[in-house]
């Protein structure tokens, strides 16, 4: 597609052409014989025409860009682009005159363009190197908004995908071990065992769910962490104990998905399963002028060799965060002496949550 | 033992009750085989082990405070093990140990039946000392962030920045920690292949060093030096450690 084909730019390029015509009118009729009437009558048409032929241009400018084209092949396309057309030019003036001789009063026009000529011919090769010349600006123009465009749409799909695959991270090992649990319970209590597929299938429904939405009630985000804890408590039986303070009004707060329930996973992985006599796991929400506190509290064992203490769940919570609310979200890790305390501070969005 | 009535005895050790739960069902199908304890953690296990010396050991691998790789380095023995884990990442160095089997929760019953062929044929059989195998299983550039040491069935652990010096002694290295010795069934080469050698330093043939606790060399006869630690023990550095402690000491200015 022709760039200048939009309706502003042709405008534009247009335009650009009546100063030039305007001091070629001057030209033409300052010099020699021909008259100010018969050298507009003249160039008006002609360059009206011209101006449209011009746009062809485009191809010898598309066929050799500057980048990529050496500097004879360069020349040498647009030299024998320009004298053909050119010769059209004077060709068509010629006509042009022809045709306006028939009008009375430009009857001695052909004898007046005449001397003219040389002058003509050097306008035409002028006028199609200009607008050579403006092709390759639009054509330069075009490839780096191109490129920025690029660049940007690259980013964006970079992030998003990066943002849904930690959303959607099920750590592999909580499934194996959750599945050999309810492999015990089919013949200990099979009761038990049912109702453990359904937790875990209505925990795995859930994520996989929640990587599609960027942001949803606080409730909701408590819901899956109640199966996820209740899976762990099968597992663990005793040694996982929880405490929840939930501010009721916090609930409606909007917050982005999996937002508490990788760092729960964390206190589970690296702070209950490494204590042989188990922990308690606090979790708590409450909101407060215009703002979300979301505290995650574990017990975890000093000498625990695990290097991964703060693995990834962390990292990733801190990076959805800082993707939806920049500088205005703020965590808080505190390793005290037996303690493992996260804390979140975002703010407390409300509203309906949209898909 | 019980090897007249051609019965083994089997350890369970994992810290998650409906794990152990499992297989002790895979067992039932075998009375030959007699659970003779279920532990729900490492030092449970190092005293069971030591309590009821089994033929065939169960073991998890990711449980508090003692990993199952730590339990078989401590019971240092030639009982045939079949790890139990949810993580496909340790079959390797599980492998590196000699164990016999490596299990992946869930498990099921056709590949229980196999690990437990093989364990029976490998029942009594001798195997190379557990303790060096679990230093070689060590993965690549990683140092030991603690030790593991038994004494009768009591089992302490010494992060390694506790560790004062450790000292050779025929098969065993005293490891000095808080004042106390503990032995550990080790060599001194097989200790400090483990160790950062940033951090700990061979000073002489049957010695090796905290960084942290030197606080001073004095010259000591014609070829060699002594080390004074933090706490006032003397320690004979050789010509060879001198050269490396002095190095080391060096590169830390």
């Amino acid at each position: 597609m022709h760039p200048l084909l939009t309706r502003a730019r042709f405008g534009l390029y247009l335009l650009a052409w009546v100063p030039l015509v305007a001091i070629l009118i001057y030209v033409l009729g300052a010099s020699g014989n021909m008259g100010w009437a018969e050298s507009a009558g003249l160039l008006f048409p002609l360059c009206g025409i011209y101006a449209a032929v011009c746009l062809a241009a485009w191809y010898p400018v598309k066929s050799a860009p500057l980048e990529t084209t050496s500097v004879p092949v360069l020349l040498s396309t647009h030299l024998v682009a320009a004298a053909l057309l050119t010769l059209l030019w004077i060709q068509l003036a010629k006509g042009l005159a022809y045709v306006l001789s028939r009008v009375p009063e430009f009857s001695k026009i052909q004898e007046h363009l005449a001397p003219q000529l040389p002058i003509l011919f050097g306008a035409g090769f002028l006028l199609y190197l200009l607008s050579v010349s403006y092709h390759y600006v639009i054509l330069s123009l075009e490839a780096s908004r191109e490129a920025e465009a690029r660049v940007m749409e690259t980013n964006v799909l970079a992030r998003e995908a990066e943002l849904k695959a930690l959303k959607a991270q099920v750590n592999p090992h909580f499934l194996f071990n959750s599945l050999n649990s309810i492999s015990a319970l089919t013949s200990v209590d099979p009761g038990k065992a049912r109702e453990m597929c359904i937790l875990l299938a209505d925990f795995l429904r859930m994520t996989l769910g929640l990587g599609e939405k960027n942001i949803i009630p606080l409730a909701e985000e408590l819901n899956l962490l109640d199966r996820f804890l209740a899976i762990e408590k099968v597992r663990f039986g005793a040694r996982l104990r929880v405490e929840e303070d939930i501010q009721e009004e916090s609930r409606a707060i909007l917050v982005p998905p999996l937002v508490l329930q990788p760092l729960v996973e964390n206190a589970v992985v690296h702070g209950i399963a490494n204590l042989t006599e188990g922990g308690c796991i606090k979790v708590s929400a409450q909101a407060q002028d215009g703002r979300l506190f979301l505290t995650v509290e574990n017990s975890f064992d000093p000498e625990a060799t695990s290097t991964r203490r703060n693995g990834m769940g962390l990292v990733n919570v801190r990076r959805r965060l800082e993707a939806r609310y920049g500088s205005e979200a703020n965590i808080q890790v505190n390793a005290a002496e037996d303690h493992f305390r996260v804390e979140l501070s975002l703010p407390a969005e409300t509203g309906d949550a949209p898909k | 033992m019980s090897s007249t009535r051609k019965r083994f005895g089997a350890l369970i050790v994992d810290d998650e009750d409906l794990a152990r739960v499992v297989i002790r069902e895979l067992l039932c199908a075998h009375p030959e085989i007699e659970i003779l304890a279920e532990c729900a953690n490492g030092f449970e296990a190092v005293k069971a082990v030591a309590d009821h010396k089994p033929d065939l050991i169960f073991l998890d691998v990711q449980m508090p405070k003692l990993t199952g790789f730590d339990v078989l380095e401590l019971i240092g023995t030639d009982v045939p093990v079949i790890f139990v884990t949810a993580y496909d990442q340790y079959a390797m160095r599980a492998f590196d140990v000699h164990a016999v089997d490596y299990l992946l929760k869930p498990v099921g019953k056709e590949r229980f039946e196999a690990a437990l062929e093989r364990a029976k044929s490998r029942i009594g059989e001798k195997m190379p000392a557990a303790y060096e195998l679990a230093a070689t299983a060590r993965p690549p550039q990683q140092f030991l962030e603690r030790l593991v040491v038994k004494d009768g069935t009591k089992v302490t652990l010494i992060p390694v920045a506790k560790l004062d010096y450790a000292e050779a002694q025929d098969d065993y290295v005293a490891l000095a920690s808080q004042g106390k010795k503990h032995l550990k069934q080790q060599t001194i080469a097989g200790l400090e292949a483990c160790l950062d050698p940033n951090a700990f330093v061979r000073i002489h043939r049957s010695y090796i060093v905290n960084l942290e606790r030197v606080a001073r060399i004095e010259p000591y006869g014609k070829d060699s030096r002594l080390a004074i630690l933090a706490d006032g023990t003397r320690l004979p550095v050789s010509k060879a450690g001198y050269g490396r402690l002095k190095s080391l000491l060096d590169e830390r200015k």
